[in-house]
């Protein structure tokens, strides 16, 4: 995963974004190995659902047995294929939702730490007004203004995770903004745009990856919670975080919630056990974002 | 005093693969100011900090660090720690990192005081007092209720080294103790080093890159290079004549040198040397 | 850098006429006011706006279906709630009402606001208060062991449980919590504040552990510690895993700073090398990692009051939000958003009080 490097040569100092081989301990394995298996589960999707997750056919609220493996819900439907199915929706959305996040949040910071002044105050000021605010708690009153469903809990959940990436990026590039190698390209006649893409863009990108890896455990607690309050997913969707929603009125019925939860606890633990180890990899004690030199 | 106040003999050290130390021999002499210079990873800081025993984990030391009667090295962790501040002291580089930033300069002179010799609150505060006044810091009263970012880097220093003394130790290792500072404030500094010593009848191992510090202040200078030290004897002795090349070459190095730089072929000779 | 001979930095007794820098902790507190003041005003601002973009009609949604075909009822409710007037002027009504301390009459529960809120926010202050003091003892416990014993087995094993701990669906483990802890095992009661039979203590704070102990009722006091236990053990769990991390990470870093290692040149014991070298500089971080731990708090309190039935502030917002009560959402996002900020202001004044460098001057 190298970040395509700035040209050598002359003025400008020879700086990549390498991600070492050190993130391959045991827990980082683990995690990569996990949040492998579930894409896979998403991408194959109904090549592995034991029965439809829509079908109401089977007897309801069976405890899990041989013929269902997690049993079935109030619904008669086949736990295990809903679970399975819920990975094409809660997994690829909260990629999604990270991604989104990382390039507004992004292009939002980058622009307030390069052109400062009004940009900057505007920016920040609109990311204070954001996070004067729990995150749930916001997000839950946007999606319920717009209406309950998938796409407007991802734009709800959108709108209160942009600001900490807009954060984070003015941060490093109001550090880097001042480098001398930044200041030289100037000096050499680089427009603006030139110097951010080619000098301040590469820089940024690395610490902002570690955060957005780490951020997508967050991104699927945010939204399986907001489907788990009836303000995302609707049914019949077998999204995870609905169906544990649906399960407190079952109580007997454990494995209608115990196995969707269960997931979603597998899913953020593994981005998180990667993204930790990514991090510590890249050692944050040394790779400052100045300090990011060519290693290994 | 003819017995040395502290005798290193045979020094190794080795951190997880790496030699370091390869068997070095220093004494120090109370009221003496022994001189340790040489290039960065030449071992001269490791060797300060072996005497302090605060090396980093995974350090294999060996060899005999004596204390008057006692083998430094071959003492528990608790009668080290027990030595540390009271008995062997420590100065570090860096001032504006080394004092702590939030605890006021009266509560970082005071706390091992009070460990160390269970003086009471008055008596210690007395005598912290007392010590800033000896390393001449005006108003030594208020400058207690203050914090290290209100004092100058010198400043700073001359307070790292009223901590270091604050138990009236008898050995002192100053590590590059003027590196940091600016040009004009380093002769004070050196200047209050020289006096405490010989005040205190410390016996100080002063640490520095720098040969002209050296030439400033101590009366012995021992050069190392690469774990081992290669020369060792008088300070006008060594400046004048070096017995080692390698100390030639870094005198000659010196902006200024009689001589002017030194020939290839000397280079030449010292690489393919012992 | 001064002269050799300058004086430290001069704080003479004698102060110069000037008033310049008289009270200089009271001036930054008012201009923090102010700007906190702002941010509220721009709190309100994005509540009304964005309960305003409501596609649904609210009056559908709280009037039910057969009242809302009548429209002299309709009428009669819009005028009611002013719901008629143009929005700018809503909404400047809305702020003068809130200057006389009115938040309005939620649409849903037809009580005013602020009647709402006093009976909400004590219930779920008990669950947070209590698990953000847990959390802190046991998290940043946890993060400085983790930290001295790095990458020894009791680390290893701490740094497992934090990423556990952070990684849980709270309402998930709620659910689980209620289920095995509660339901199977009877272990404590998950349902509610009090037990059926209990009659509530007087209201004195709202607090029923408060208010039963300042009135002598100890049955009371009892029965609403235990019910307390469950929804502050599910809460605990994902912030002491996140102050368990950070408190790390803190840690970590002033390990390797050099005043550290001058501590313990001086030969100072350990415990008091950690205590006093350590900790204290690590507090600053750990500080503002409490008050982003408290708003993660309050959000968690969101989904686990649902499944507690805990009518707490959490159950509260989603009853306004899921029914479109504007009022009622106004009055949580700006008691919310004012919560907020004053933790923001209480940690700023904290780092002050712990770093001298930060100190107003």
């Amino acid at each position: 995963m190298t970040v395509a490097a700035v040209d050598s040569g002359g003025l400008r100092a020879r700086f990549r974004t390498r991600i070492p081989r050190a993130w391959r301990t045991p827990l980082g394995i683990t995690g990569a190995v996990v949040a492998t298996l579930w894409i896979l589960v998403a991408v194959l999707g109904p090549l592995l659902w034991p029965h439809n997750p829509l079908g109401q056919d089977f007897p309801r609220l069976q405890a899990p047995s041989g013929a269902h493996w997690f049993g079935t819900d109030e619904l008669g439907r086949d736990v295990l294929s809903r679970v399975l199915a819920g990975a094409r929706v809660t997994v690829p959305l909260a990629l999604l939702l990270v991604g989104l996040s990382v390039v507004i949040g992004g292009i939002l910071g980058l622009a307030a730490g390069f052109f400062g002044r009004w940009v900057d105050e505007t920016v920040m000021r609109l990311t204070d007004l954001v996070m004067a605010f729990p995150t749930v708690i916001l997000a839950m009153v946007v999606a319920a203004s717009l209406g309950a469903s998938l796409v407007n809990a991802v734009l709800a959940a959108l709108v209160v995770s942009w600001p900490a990436y807009a954060r984070v990026t003015r941060g490093l590039v109001v550090g880097i903004r001042g480098a001398e190698y930044v200041l030289a390209d100037r000096l050499l006649g680089f427009s603006a745009l030139r110097s951010l893409r080619m000098d301040i863009v590469p820089m940024v990108t690395g610490p902002v990856l570690i955060l957005a890896s780490l951020d997508i455990g967050t991104a699927t607690l945010l939204l399986s919670g907001l489907s788990f309050l009836g303000l995302g997913a609707k049914p019949p969707t077998a999204e995870w975080g609905s169906m544990v929603g649906t399960a407190i009125a079952h109580f007997d019925a454990w494995w209608m919630g115990v196995f969707p939860g269960l997931a979603i606890l597998t899913v953020v633990m593994a981005f998180n056990f990667l993204g930790d180890a990514l991090r510590d990899a890249l050692d944050p004690h040394t790779a400052g974002v100045l300090g990011q030199a060519e290693t290994r | 005093m003819s017995r040395a106040t502290l005798e290193i003999t045979g020094l190794t050290l080795r951190i997880s693969s790496a030699e370091i130390l390869r068997g070095v021999d220093l004494s120090l002499a109370a009221g003496r100011i022994q001189g340790l210079a040489g290039e960065s990873g030449s071992g001269k800081t490791m060797t300060g900090l072996a005497v302090l025993g605060l090396l980093p984990a995974g350090s294999q030391v060996t060899g005999s660090i004596a204390y008057g009667e006692q083998e430094l090295l071959a003492l528990s962790p608790r009668r080290r720690n027990d030595l540390r501040g009271a008995e062997i002291a420590m100065v570090f580089q860096d001032p504006s990192t080394s004092l702590h930033p939030m605890l006021s300069v009266g509560a970082q002179l005071t706390d091992h005081l009070r460990h160390h010799l269970k003086l009471d609150r008055a008596a210690s505060r007395a005598r912290a007092a007392e010590l800033l006044g000896r390393v001449r810091i005006a108003d030594p009263a208020a400058a207690l209720r203050r914090y290290p970012h209100q004092f100058s880097g010198g400043q700073r220093q001359r307070i790292a080294i009223a901590i270091a003394l604050a138990c009236a130790p008898k050995v002192l290792i100053a590590d590059e103790p003027t590196t940091a500072l600016d040009v004009t404030v380093q002769a004070g500094v050196l200047h209050l080093l020289r006096d405490l010593a010989t005040e205190m009848g410390l016996a100080v191992l002063l640490i520095t890159h720098d040969l002209g510090v050296m030439s400033a202040v101590a009366d012995r200078v021992a050069v190392m290079r690469r774990g081992e030290v290669v020369e060792n004897g008088d300070r006008l002795q060594v400046f004048t004549e070096p017995a080692h090349p390698y100390t030639a070459s870094l005198l000659a190095s010196l902006p200024g040198a009689a001589g002017g730089v030194r020939t290839l072929d000397d280079v030449r000779a010292l690489r393919e040397g012992p | 850098m001064s002269a050799p001979s300058a004086q430290p930095a001069p704080t003479s007794p004698a102060r110069p006429a000037g008033e310049r820098t008289r009270h200089p902790l009271l001036r930054y507190l008012v201009r923090r006011l102010g700007v906190s003041a702002l941010l509220i005003v721009g709190v309100t601002l994005v509540t009304f706006v964005l309960t305003n973009l409501v596609p649904g009609d609210t009056v559908a949604a709280n009037l039910g279906q057969r009242a809302a075909e009548d429209p002299a009822i309709v009428a009669a409710y819009r005028a009611h709630y002013g719901l008629d007037r143009p929005l700018p002027a809503q909404y400047l009504t809305y702020l003068t009402n809130l200057l006389h301390g009115d938040l309005g009459e939620s649409q849903q529960t037809h009580r005013a606001v602020l009647t709402d809120l006093r009976s909400a926010v004590p219930a779920t202050l008990e669950i947070a208060i209590g698990a953000i003091v847990l959390s802190v003892l046991i998290g940043v416990g946890f993060g400085t062991i983790a930290a001295v014993r790095r990458g020894q087995l009791a680390d290893s094993a701490l740094r497992l449980v934090s990423l556990v701990g952070i990684s849980l669906p709270t309402f998930w483990f709620a659910l689980v919590a209620y289920y095995v802890l509660s339901f199977q095992l009877d272990l404590a009661p998950g349902s509610g504040r009090l037990s059926p039979a209990t009659t509530p203590p007087p209201d004195i704070t709202g607090l029923y552990t408060l208010d039963s102990l300042l009135s002598g009722q100890w049955q009371t006091y009892a029965d609403a510690v235990a019910h307390l236990m469950l929804p502050t053990l599910v809460l605990t769990l994902y912030t002491v895993g996140l102050l368990t991390r950070f408190t790390r990470s803190a840690v970590l870093e002033v390990l390797e700073q050099d005043y550290v290692r001058s501590a313990r040149a001086k030969g100072l014991p350990g415990h008091t090398v950690l205590l006093r070298y350590v900790l204290r500089a690590a507090m600053v971080p750990i500080l503002t990692v409490v008050g982003l731990a408290f708003g993660a708090l309050l959000s968690g309190t969101v989904l686990v009051e649902q499944i507690f039935s805990w009518p707490g502030l959490g159950s509260y917002a989603y009853q306004a939000a899921s029914h479109l009560d504007l009022p009622g959402v106004m009055g949580v996002g700006l008691f919310v958003g004012i919560i907020y900020l004053l933790i923001n202001l209480v940690v700023d004044l904290l780092y002050g009080a712990i770093d001298p460098r930060v100190r107003v001057s």
